[in-house]
């Protein structure tokens, strides 16, 4: 009895200090990647690929993803403004809710699940093929030749990705609104340019989807590098990317809005 | 100032965690020669190829190359001596999101300032000593076992390395494939003056082409000798190991449940 206790005991230390030590390897990982990012930046052409891997072919899915969310606020918004009679404000909760929190959130997400997934698994079989080893041996740091170059290849298309999100949003929500149901143009635009702040609301927007892409990008990058070399390591760390940086990017985006819209 | 001996290793213990990997090894490898180190799987040889390339360092003694020994380097020094390395892995290593030109370019870009028509006529000539230089656009997925292996050693001697090791190059290779690169391997030594390190349990291929060879079991140099002096060996080990008997002094080494034991056909082929 005493020891099947001391077993469970063990059990559970042994998985902390298991989920320690990979925090502080992930932390070290992070900051090696940071200390070897000039190379991502004198040959810039090697972070351009990437933005094109981790951004452009994403597009098509923020686009298409972004447009459904704006059209779906405007009926949404439409049924519940229109009771008030307030359906001129629809432009303005259109804007709002995507610059604020859906745009950057929802990007993230599926950038998350659309372009984190993909550096996970590359790296990882990468790593399973000695292909990583191969460039170790040839003396090229695969932290700064592999690893940096996607990392700002993630960060800088993020808030890219989460303002044209955005903008497709409005888009959507102005179809629905003014085209479909026959809210007032003139109302819808200018409330909305009138109500969202470039300060409150844009600027803090962006800082959000960066932090988002340098925690998605990260956690994508570290799950890879860190995947046992074998088909199932790779498939688990995938997994754990999609789930950890989708769970990362609710949870932050909780801390950054208390921060940055405290009612004032 | 250079000595005879291109790589020295002095009295190394190597462990992994607490299992013993390597114990006590004493080797050198003269500079020119082709040199063999066999053994059965998991006795240690990749490690001690690790070893050499300072990807891990040895838990006691030395490993010298070139008179640096490898643990009293920083990072820079490790990188400045890789770079006079090549190495094959087991399986090419070719990096699959690069063509065939780009992989054998690739430490050229990384390491040189040359100018693209130089890197363009250097790499060609790379391919075409591995007699492939046709396949410079292709993709390494479209590429045959041996090919890729080919064009991994084309990428190995990119910079004309002082070394190059071989990490079971044969592996998974139909005959034909494997004496091509059996001929490549002495062919491109001796061509570029360099030495060779060749870790294999692939006997009757290395016997032809090595000039001198050390066998490992368990972490140990067993035996050791001219590919002469290895066929004619009465060392029971080493004679059951080239001769490829099913019945021997093996079957001691691996402490297995009776079957397993009787299976020492591993002893010959594996």
């Amino acid at each position: 009895m005493v020891e099947r206790f001391l077993a469970a005991v063990r059990g559970i230390g042994h998985r902390v200090v298991d989920a320690v030590w990979r925090m502080g390897y992930a932390a070290r990982f992070f900051v090696a990647t940071l200390f070897h990012s000039g190379a991502s930046f004198r040959r810039f052409h090697l972070t351009i690929k990437e933005i094109y891997f981790s951004g452009v072919l994403s597009l098509i899915i923020i686009l298409v993803s972004g447009l459904f969310v704006g059209m779906v606020l405007g009926l949404q918004g439409y049924e519940t403004l229109q009771k008030y009679g307030s359906e001129s404000a629809l432009g303005t909760l259109v804007a709002l809710s995507l610059v604020r929190e859906l745009g950057p959130v929802l990007a993230a997400l599926l950038f998350a699940s659309r372009a984190g997934s993909a550096i996970t698994a590359e790296i990882g079989l990468m790593k399973a093929t000695e292909q990583l080893s191969a460039m170790e041996m040839m003396a090229v740091d695969p932290i700064a030749r592999v690893v940096a170059p996607r990392f700002w290849g993630g960060v800088i298309s993020m808030p890219l990705l989460a303002a044209l999100f955005s903008a497709i949003g409005v888009f959507g929500g102005y179809l629905v609104g003014v085209v479909l149901i026959g809210v007032d143009e003139g109302q819808f635009w200018s409330q909305m340019q009138a109500a969202v702040d470039f300060r409150e609301d844009i600027v803090n927007g962006v800082i959000k989807s960066v932090v988002f892409g340098i925690a998605v990008t990260a956690i994508a990058l570290f799950e890879g590098y860190d995947a046992p070399p074998t088909a199932e390591g790779v498939s688990h760390a995938t997994t754990r990317t999609v789930v950890t940086s989708s769970l990362a990017v609710l949870a932050l985006d909780f801390v950054l809005t208390a921060f940055m819209f405290r009612g004032v | 100032m250079a000595s005879e001996n291109l790589i020295e290793i002095r009295d190394v213990n190597f462990t992994y965690d607490v299992r013993p990997v390597l114990k006590g090894i004493n080797m050198t490898i003269p500079r020119g020669k082709v040199v063999a180190i066999m053994g059965l799987s998991g006795c240690g040889k990749t490690t001690l190829l690790r070893l050499i390339g300072a990807q891990i360092l040895p838990t006691s003694g030395q490993v010298v190359v070139d008179g640096q020994v490898t643990s009293e380097l920083d990072s820079e020094g490790v990188y400045a001596l890789r770079r006079r390395m090549g190495m094959l892995f087991q399986f090419g290593a070719l990096f699959t999101d690069m063509t065939v030109f780009d992989n054998v370019a690739f430490q050229m870009r990384e390491h040189t300032d040359l100018p693209e028509s130089i890197i363009r006529d250097l790499v060609m000539m790379k391919l075409h000593a591995v007699g492939l230089h046709a396949v410079w656009n292709m993709r390494p997925a479209e590429l045959s076992g041996g090919m890729a292996r080919r064009v991994a050693l084309a990428r190995a001697i990119a910079l004309d390395p002082m070394l190059i090791m071989y990490d079971e190059p044969f592996t998974g290779l139909d005959p034909l494939a494997m004496s091509v690169i059996g001929n490549l391997v002495r062919r491109l030594n001796d061509a570029l003056g360099a030495t060779s390190i060749i870790v294999t349990h692939d006997v009757q291929e290395s016997l032809q082409i090595v000039d001198y060879i050390y066998f490992m079991a368990d972490g140990v140099v067993i035996a050791q000798g001219t590919p002469e002096e290895i066929r004619n060996s009465d060392t029971p080990f080493v004679h059951q190991f080239v001769h490829g008997e099913i019945d021997g002094p093996m079957a001691f080494h691996y402490p297995a449940p009776p079957y397993s034991a009787d299976l020492g056909l591993e002893a010959g082929h594996g």
